[in-house]
């Protein structure tokens, strides 16, 4: 039988990068195949010349055994095949079938929209594929799975054969994921074919039919599920062997370091976000905060690292209570702070790495005396820190907003950790980075855990959660739905929790109750 | 599906409201202590309820009682500013403020008047009239913001228009023609404009500044150097009124709107095109969706770029519209800045309207009627000084803005020039 879809020696060209090298791919109808491979590998590039967005320096595209050009997404379109993008591209102020039909309307005398026959046949394609999406509904007030639930339903609404998926779990909650391979295994059974784009090895083995892995714009491999493991596919995908389950030895716990208690905090539009959080930590331990992402975590984490003021309630950072804190106090009460966004909190773009890795304690000796800085203490500090850590830089003084994403949070782990400190507060420290970067970073985590530090690691990556963390607060709307060892949850439980199923409904869950850590 | 209510702080009546509050407060002091002193309990006001000069649709006076109206306006407004102060009227509070607009804009109309005769309808006529070039100039700024382009550049077309409209309907004779010029140079500015912010992604504020004062300057220079100097390229004919057979023979409504000229009712169709071609049409779905989210429509096969063309150079049209409004349909010769700052405030009643063109058109009326205000109370001759009487439209522009900005949000990608990949 001939593929659905072919791709011959497609070969794309950036500025410096061989993004694509002579890249095939066959794509069976009806199977979902796997693109597998780190941030910058390639796949995505891949993917947009599919879609029409990037043109190709060199190779040529078959559907159906047809060779086509694809100028640009029209093209595509118009040769079934359909993408569902990483960041959805959905107008949040207009209704679902707006969304879905713009491009491609139903109109009454020439230019008059259609809504009811539009709404219509959403409705049709919501049913045939089981994916409950209300057509009038404004897209800004659905929740992310739905949402992109509507892109699909954009797919298929253009009749679209061939779909693909850029990273479609980034943003779901582990049950909206497992939600989303059934759907995608239904629209396959109907005779859809799909590609789906990811770095997690986990859901590469359970849900694809077939893996490609793609390492620096080359073809690595091909292999099967049943054929592979994740240790082999890390491997691919990096080029060397991955530790992927890091050695955690067991906590030990001493003072507390962080004691959160009855914590309101609103956001900038004085909404609250944070309703009355308490928890403990304790030196030497790691307490993730696990949770869909836009439940309370970001303003948790600006609260306890003086960003942001709060209502009420109580911090104590080890033992003494503050009210108002700055950053600065924060840092000097032997805090590091990993920050959510990287770029806007973590570093300045637009200095050299050196400057970047001092910037909490610039204004003090040995950086800085008598108000003036030392730049030979700078320069000693920045290549003993880009030497400990491993950033690849080319040199101290090459901006930071050059470097890679992983480069870049590289800088601030070693400018945070490197410090001494008690208490670090880490949010998505692993966000959008390839696997090496990851293993690192979490291996720094446990060494400053295991050297009595206490650790806050916020996270909506349930995996990293489950592997660093030695207790669990699952945030669910602002509250703590519930605090747990470890060792006593599953991921499926914990998957239950974030969307916001409370500990009486988890079904044979163990009751380790939220006491056990505030009562201490 | 459960959709949580935001919960957000409670008894919390931010600074704006309490300033909103404290204004409100001093406004209403204002009635009582100000515009009421000196009124003995007999003392009426007239409201002439037909415009002068016109023959249809006529009504009778209107005969108030000076100082119990003001009475009563004062103390509404002191009650609504001290709830406001107090306890904040939240969502409404925009609503609240065009109600306070209004009933202060009365009191003072009353005050003005007492003891004499003002003619109320041909005050609302002028507001009508005069609001067209601010509710053009912002349909003009919906169009381009609604597409993801911020113009400021209204004003400078505008201008330009006025002047081309002028010279060349003084030229052929034709105020056709003449009006065919207007737009036509404000089209080509927008060109400019659209060329520079999309093409060369240069800032938008920038470009529209630049715009503004190249417009400027060019037709102060044609002006002093041509137009005084050879006065026939400056004495076009103009468009006459036109009243609409039945409708004009209406009480009051009659004469105010179904008596104009074309500029008026060439708003209203505008008005009705605009509104349900935004919302109702595929022209304006993608429109709209280029503005919101540019790259969505681009993956779908909309062209961005071509569609943000055609919706900066339409807008500039319709500015070029609005300029003829002040030569060939109000003066008939142009004269140096004469449009005096209307393309900013048909900015305003954009941004008041929320970027709806219903809603601007009711914001571009408020502020015309501030205009007409202002000439009708210098006319009547009142104790307060001429400057401050002209300060009104824009005051109310200060006001409003100040109030309503921060709590209205336009397209998400106005001012962002869009980047394919």
């Amino acid at each position: 039988m001939t593929p659905v879809l072919e791709l011959k020696e497609i070969t794309k060209q950036f500025p410096g990068v061989l993004a694509n090298d002579h890249i095939d791919l066959k794509l069976e109808k009806g199977e979902i195949l796997a693109l597998l491979g780190e941030n910058g590998a390639g796949k995505s590039t891949l993917m947009n010349i599919l879609y029409g967005l990037y043109q190709p320096d060199g190779g040529t595209i078959f559907i159906n055994g047809q060779q086509i050009n694809v100028h640009s997404s029209i093209d595509a379109i118009k040769a079934g095949i359909g993408m569902v993008h990483q960041h959805f591209m959905l107008i949040p102020v207009f209704t679902v079938t707006d969304n879905v039909m713009l491009g491609e309307e139903s109109l009454i005398l020439g230019d008059i929209l259609d809504r009811k026959t539009a709404a219509a046949r959403i409705m049709e394609i919501s049913k045939q594929f089981n994916l409950n999406v209300d057509p009038n509904a404004m897209v800004g007030d659905l929740p992310v799975g739905v949402q992109q639930r509507v892109e699909i339903i954009k797919l298929l609404y253009r009749d679209a054969n061939i779909l693909i998926f850029d990273e479609p779990t980034a943003v779901l909650t582990p049950q909206e994921a497992d939600e989303l391979f059934k759907i995608m295994r239904s629209l396959t059974d109907k005779g859809k074919s799909i590609i789906f784009i990811t770095h997690k090895l986990r859901e590469v083995l359970e849900y694809s039919d077939r893996i490609m892995v793609i390492r620096r714009g080359r073809v690595i491999g091909e292999t099967t599920p049943d054929k592979a493991d994740q240790e082999k596919l890390a491997e691919m995908m990096v080029g060397r062997a991955v530790n992927l389950n890091q050695e955690k030895n067991k906590a030990k716990k001493g003072e507390v370091v962080l004691q959160v208690q009855d914590l309101v905090v609103a956001d900038s539009t004085k909404k609250i976000t944070v309703h009355g959080i308490s928890f403990t930590l304790h030196s030497g331990e790691i307490l993730g905060i696990a949770g869909v992402q836009g439940n309370g975590q970001t303003e948790l984490e600006e609260a306890v690292t003086g960003m942001r003021e709060f209502e009420s309630g109580e911090i104590q950072i080890s033992g003494k209570s503050i009210r108002k804190i700055k950053p600065r106090e924060f840092v000097e009460a032997g805090g590091a702070h990993v920050p959510e966004d990287r770029q806007r909190d973590g570093l300045i773009l637009s200095f050299p790495v050196e400057d970047n890795l001092m910037l909490c304690t610039y204004y003090k000796p040995p950086f800085s005396k008598n108000g003036i800085l030392d730049r030979r203490e700078i320069r000693k500090n920045a290549e003993n820190l880009i030497s400990a850590f491993d950033v690849r830089t080319p040199s101290p003084l090459t901006d930071v907003g050059t470097l890679s994403g992983g480069n870049q949070q590289k800088v601030i782990v070693a400018r945070e950790l490197s410090r001494d400190n008690r208490l670090i507060v880490a949010s998505q420290p692993t966000r959008g980075l390839d696997v090496g970067s990851i293993e690192y970073i979490h291996g720094q985590l446990l060494k400053k855990r295991d050297e009595g530090c206490g650790i806050l690691l916020i996270s909506s990556e349930l995996d990293e959660i489950m592997e660093l963390s030695d207790r669990i607060l699952v945030m669910y709307k602002g509250e703590a739905i519930v605090t747990v060892d470890t060792e006593a949850v599953s991921k499926s439980e914990i998957g239950l929790y974030m969307a916001g199923i409370s500990q009486q409904s988890v079904s044979g869950s163990e009751t380790v109750a939220e006491k056990s850590s505030t009562g201490e | 599906m459960i959709k949580a209510k935001p919960v957000y702080l409670k008894h919390e009546v931010s600074p704006r409201d309490r300033i909103m509050g404290f204004v409100f407060l001093l406004l209403g002091l204002f009635v009582l202590l100000v515009f009421n002193r000196h009124f003995s309990a007999d003392t009426v006001t007239t409201f002439a309820m037909t415009p002068g000069g016109i023959t249809r649709g006529m009504m009778s006076d209107w005969l108030i009682q000076t100082n119990r109206t003001l009475w009563i306006c004062g103390i509404l407004l002191f009650l609504i500013g001290a709830y406001q102060f107090v306890f904040g009227f939240g969502r409404r509070s925009n609503l609240i403020l065009i109600l306070v607009s209004l009933i202060f804009v009365f009191a003072f109309t009353v005050y003005v008047a007492a003891n004499k005769m003002l003619n109320l309808a041909g005050l609302l006529a002028s507001a009508l009239s005069m609001a067209v070039p601010i509710i053009l100039g912002g349909f003009c700024g919906i169009l381009c913001e609604r597409a993801g382009v911020v113009n400021i550049a209204i004003e400078g077309m505008m201008l330009m228009g006025a002047m081309l409209g002028s010279v060349v309907g003084s030229t052929t004779k034709n105020i056709w023609l003449g009006l065919a010029a207007a737009m036509l140079g404000g089209g080509i500015l927008a060109l400019v404009h659209a060329w520079l912010s999309i093409k060369y992604k240069i800032n938008q504020i920038v470009s529209g500044t630049v715009i503004n004062i190249f417009s400027t300057g060019m037709t102060s220079y044609i002006s002093s150097m041509y137009l005084q100097n050879f006065p026939n390229l400056n004495k076009t004919p103009r468009f006459p009124s036109v009243a609409i057979p039945g409708l004009a023979d209406i009480p009051f409504i009659g004469p105010i709107i179904f008596d104009n000229s074309l500029f008026v009712y060439g708003m209203f169709l505008l008005l009705i095109l605009l509104q349900f071609g935004l919302f109702k049409t595929r022209w304006g779905l993608r429109l709209r969706a280029v503005g919101e989210h540019p790259k969505a429509a681009d993956t779908l096969g909309i062209n961005v770029f071509k569609t943000r063309y055609m919706a900066v150079i339409l807008g500039g049209l319709l500015a070029g519209f609005a300029g003829a409004y002040f030569s060939l349909g109000s003066v008939g010769r142009f004269d140096e800045g004469m449009t005096s700052g209307k393309g900013f405030i048909g900015l305003a009643a954009m941004i008041f309207g929320n970027w709806i063109p219903f809603r601007t058109m009711l914001a571009g009326i408020l502020f015309g009627f501030a205009d007409s205000l202002s000439s009708s109370v210098s006319i009547l001759g009142s104790s307060i000084p001429g400057q401050f009487i002209n300060m009104l439209p824009y005051l109310v522009t200060i006001v409003v803005l100040a109030g309503v900005v921060g709590s209205s949000s336009g397209p998400a990608a106005s001012g962002t020039p869009y980047e394919k990949e």
